[in-house]
């Protein structure tokens, strides 16, 4: 478990120096998940290792999100001066999500064949 | 009694109130969720956090004291980021079969979801901080809370919108692909994954393990998308 839990974190480390150096806004984590994911195609998948430590971290992760998630109640007078805009914008970009990926989806896969 | 006043002003001042808090909110809400059936209103997640809020509000603590030993579990988020690629390369053998209509129709999706809801708020008014906020809604937490920090947006309410996009987006993804006529199990798995992540992905992995495999490369394809394409899409809007 500590040597998988260190690959993860070298991942992230390294993820996050590139994201810093190269001033791309793009979160190092997600960076340190492109680099493992490349060592897994280059080693041919993940050993027991860190197959168990990731799905250890994975199926706790709901767990992870509460703390920022509790900063809410530093936000609540955003999100009641917001609550109109919020109110119609999430439905509706989540339905033209759902809309637009599921048809195109389909109507490739079948044009394809 | 005074020592058990000074006990607790001690325990405010340290990080293992606020640690042991997090945790035991977690299995009660986990417990609760479980009692409720894993019904689609209900979230372990939200149901933590609001126990959690609540409590910080009855016992007058602040948020940053409670932070003080919450951040460990918050800690965890970046490792376990990194391990999204262990179940992302599960799915590679899928990805390449279908390479161009996956890269295609998520691109299209994925796109239209974050840019609509970013048009929406701003269009009534929100500040660019709630159009920060919103516009990584569709991916997963982890990813969708850090592109949020990163671009000065507020990761508490992003998660929030996560949230509500997924509960929404399991509740309504079957009818909807029924009224669309979208009846490719592959294509269902791929919207719902793009859309609204693991919640509605989760849900339709009850109908069909297909969808569910399309829907966990989805989640995790479309939170490496998204963290390139939202950036620019912040620039281009708010400038």
């Amino acid at each position: 478990m500590v040597r998988a839990l260190s690959l993860l974190l070298l991942c992230q480390l390294l993820g996050t120096v590139i994201a810093r150096a190269t001033g791309v806004p793009i979160p190092g984590p997600v960076f340190g998940l492109v680099l493992l994911l490349a060592l897994l195609v280059a080693r041919s998948g993940p050993d027991p290792e860190l197959h168990s430590t990731a799905q250890g971290l994975l199926r706790h992760l709901g767990l992870l999100f509460v703390p920022a998630g509790v900063g809410v109640v530093n936000e609540l007078g955003v999100l009641r001066a917001n609550a109109l805009a919020i109110a119609i914008a999430l439905p509706i970009s989540t339905l033209l999500g759902l809309a637009i990926t599921g048809l195109a989806m389909q109507l490739l896969l079948r044009s394809e064949r | 009694m005074p020592g058990l006043y000074h006990a607790w002003v001690y325990l405010q001042s340290g990080p293992l109130l606020g640690l042991t808090a997090t945790l035991l909110a977690w299995q009660a809400a986990s417990w609760l969720d479980a009692r409720a059936g894993h019904a689609g209103w209900s979230n372990p997640i939200m149901l933590a956090m609001a126990i959690l809020v609540v409590a910080l509000i009855a016992t007058g603590t602040s948020y940053r004291s409670y932070f003080n030993g919450a951040q460990y579990v918050q800690f965890l988020l970046g490792p376990a980021t990194v391990a999204l690629a262990v179940p992302m390369y599960a799915n590679l053998a899928t990805m390449r079969r279908n390479l161009l209509p996956i890269l295609a129709s998520m691109i299209a999706g994925s796109l239209a979801a974050a840019l609509s809801a970013m048009l929406i708020v701003a269009a009534l008014g929100a500040p660019h901080a709630v159009v920060i906020s919103i516009a990584p809604k569709s991916v997963t937490t982890p990813i969708a809370m850090g592109i949020s920090q990163d671009l000065g947006g507020l990761p508490a309410l992003t998660a929030i919108f996560v949230l509500l996009t997924g509960i929404f987006g399991a509740a309504i993804a079957l009818p909807f692909f029924r009224l669309l006529r979208v009846r490719d199990r592959r294509a269902q798995g791929l919207a719902a994954g793009t859309a609204a992540h693991g919640i509605a992905t989760a849900r339709l992995l009850l109908e069909s393990d297909t969808a569910g495999a399309f829907g966990g490369l989805a989640i995790g394809l479309n939170g490496l998308m998204t963290a390139v394409m939202v950036p620019l899409l912040v620039r281009w809007l708010l400038g």
